[in-house]
């Protein structure tokens, strides 16, 4: 998506060349100090933290703050906790999200339109409101304090079936025709002909996914109140709480949480963005 | 009925469900494809919207003993929760007003930023795009909870990194987040780091869908640079700015991760400066148990949500007219 328009001839001067590339290093370098105070703060100790004048390197690098990480909280729990929710409700979701958007771009129903109202509506509808009657929901199924509760209510997203929709689409109806003529089912044409042609699409979608439940902080703050069942977020959202680990700990524990994530958007960047933005470029 | 069924009547064949399957599958299917998100609607949004509303004319009274299940006791108020929330309630009022100067922030910095940037980005001889497009991208995705940490550091008055760059340029710096006029600046702030470049992608796909050819023929018209991006460029756009300008809308009135973070909730900033409406709906709920209040914050919430989402779409419809 970053590919060439227009003609690099055509009016673009010296100066308005230099100029843009200046803002964009700019606003590289603003993104980017943030995160060098993270990785910076991580292997420090305290007193190098809170010393003047500030400097951007460690005065002296240490693991200290990873030790306090491992031995004095439940950190390597709460990673496991949350690999093991987010990638099931990823695969799950994924999959669910891809048999909605079979049905909305493959064939012809009653209710379609009605149905399709209803993911539009859900898509512009606050999850949170529900945030009372949802955990009084999760404690009637005694699911407080249990992964389902993560898993489940939130498995079926609305956009990310909009998403699926979109790239069904472009499956070739004919294709689909042949193989009913040939005598298959339409089950084994989701699994053999529909989901092997909208790969891409599921590794996109299943990223997503998989970002958002790493990340969502209020909902595992609600149905989870056992320390050893945090997940990441919950887990070093309150670390100056219990543990009275220091700075530099809760530095290196966010920069650990955050490296997979990052290194899974280096990896698969251009598909991420391209999926992302499709949907609001057609609108 | 075709006269086939009727002479494949005289040898009776008993009825075969995979018989009926196969000829019927096309039919059935979408409606088993859709079970799960139907079945997830009903449950987990159709219900609890129902309860919801149902609590949010209910007081909390007291709690039942614990042999009897420690639930929580309920009164019918009427309208009053909604009442008091819309006219009496000073911390709700600050809450929403937060909300808005939030989207206010939103709309008029943040929005203009992201369009500056995708087009410094999308002109010709632009280097580091790589660099640029993982820079931009690295905000977003990053945990909610790890930026609000982050700026809780940065912004500290003695040893952040704020403060130290303006002692750089001579200036003195603020409290920031322990000073009531800078809480809402300094949330600002943290969203266009969030958001900025994660916006600017979407212009730039945007951009990049605009047809040269229709701003060549513009140019050879003798029409300026100027005129080319008000008249072909920005209508191109216009769908981008929908989905920016709604999700902001919706975002900036549902905003808790970073807030909370950020003045270490159940600190709300000195004088409420950094409460946002979602934080006091999980503050009367899960902290003071007063499930209907809170119910009745979502209500109120939702609505000003949907109007808002409402007058956007309704000022973009206007805009392609």
């Amino acid at each position: 998506m970053f590919k060439r328009k227009g003609k690099s001839a055509m009016g673009a001067s010296r100066v308005s060349v230099m100029t843009m590339n200046t803002i964009v290093l700019v606003g590289v370098l603003l993104c980017a100090i943030p995160f060098v105070y993270m990785i910076s703060a991580s292997f420090r100790r305290e007193g190098d933290l809170y010393k003047l004048p500030v400097t951007v390197y460690p005065r002296e690098w240490t693991m200290h703050n990873f030790h306090t990480l491992f031995e004095k909280t439940e950190y390597v729990r709460w990673y496991g906790n949350t690999i093991f929710t987010a990638s099931i409700r990823t695969v799950l979701g994924v999959y669910l999200a891809a048999l909605a958007g079979a049905a909305f771009a493959k064939y012809d129903f009653r209710f379609k339109r009605f149905f399709f109202f209803l993911v539009l509506a859900t898509l512009t509808l606050p999850f949170h409101m529900l945030l009372i009657p949802l955990f009084l929901l999760m404690r009637d199924f005694g699911w407080v304090d249990n992964y389902l509760a993560i898993i489940v209510p939130g498995m079926v997203n609305v956009f990310n079936i909009f998403l699926m929709r979109q790239y069904i689409e472009s499956v070739p109806d004919e294709l689909m025709d042949a193989a009913r003529i040939d005598g298959a089912s339409e089950i084994g044409m989701f699994h053999r002909i529909i989901l092997p042609l909208v790969r891409p699409a599921l590794g996109v979608v299943g990223i997503l996914t998989f970002v958002w439940t790493w990340n969502d902080f209020l909902w595992p703050l609600v149905v989870l109140h056992d320390d050893a069942k945090y997940l990441l977020s919950n887990g070093i959202a309150t670390m100056d709480g219990p543990y009275e680990v220091e700075t530099g700990a809760i530095m290196a524990g966010s920069f650990l949480a955050t490296l997979p994530i990052i290194i899974v958007f280096l990896l698969m960047q251009r598909q991420i963005i391209a999926g992302l933005t499709q949907g609001a470029i057609r609108g | 009925m075709s006269a086939h069924t009727l002479s494949s009547a005289n040898k009776p064949q008993p009825f075969s469900l995979a018989d009926w399957w196969s000829r019927n599958q096309r039919k059935v299917i979408p409606y088993i494809f859709l079970a799960p998100f139907l079945l997830s609607f009903v449950i987990f949004t159709v219900y609890p919207a129902g309860v919801s509303l149902f609590l949010s004319f209910q007081r909390t009274r007291g709690f039942q003993q614990a042999e009897q299940g420690g639930g929580v006791v309920l009164e019918y108020k009427g309208w009053a929760n909604y009442e008091r929330l819309l006219t009496k309630d000073k911390r709700f009022r600050e809450a929403m007003i937060n909300g808005a100067e939030f989207w206010l922030g939103t709309l008029l910095v943040q929005m203009p930023l992201a369009l500056a940037v995708a087009l410094a980005l999308n002109s010709p001889n632009i280097r580091f795009r790589i660099l640029g497009r993982l820079a931009f991208f690295a905000p977003y995705i990053t945990s909610a909870v790890v930026v609000g940490w982050i700026f809780r550091f940065v912004y500290d008055q003695n040893f952040g990194w704020m403060n130290s760059a303006l002692a750089q340029l001579g200036i003195e710096g603020p409290a920031w987040i322990r000073d009531a006029n800078l809480v809402m600046p300094s949330l600002i702030i943290l969203g266009l780091w969030t958001w900025v470049g994660f916006n600017s992608l979407f212009f730039l796909a945007g951009l990049q869908n605009v047809p040269d050819d229709l701003k060549e023929a513009a140019r050879i018209d003798g029409a300026s640079t100027v005129r080319v991006f008000w008249h072909i460029t920005i209508p191109f756009l216009r769908p981008v700015f929908v989905f920016v300008v709604v999700t902001g809308g919706i975002g900036s009135f549902s905003l808790f991760s970073q807030p909370y973070l950020l003045l270490d909730f159940p600190n709300t900033g000195p004088f409420d400066s950094g409460l946002f409406p979602l934080m006091y709906l999980y503050d009367m709920g899960f902290l003071n148990i007063r499930m209907g209040y809170a119910s009745a914050i979502g209500y109120i919430l939702t609505v000003v949500i949907l109007i808002i989402t409402g007058m956007q779409l309704l000022l973009f419809r206007l805009w392609k007219v």
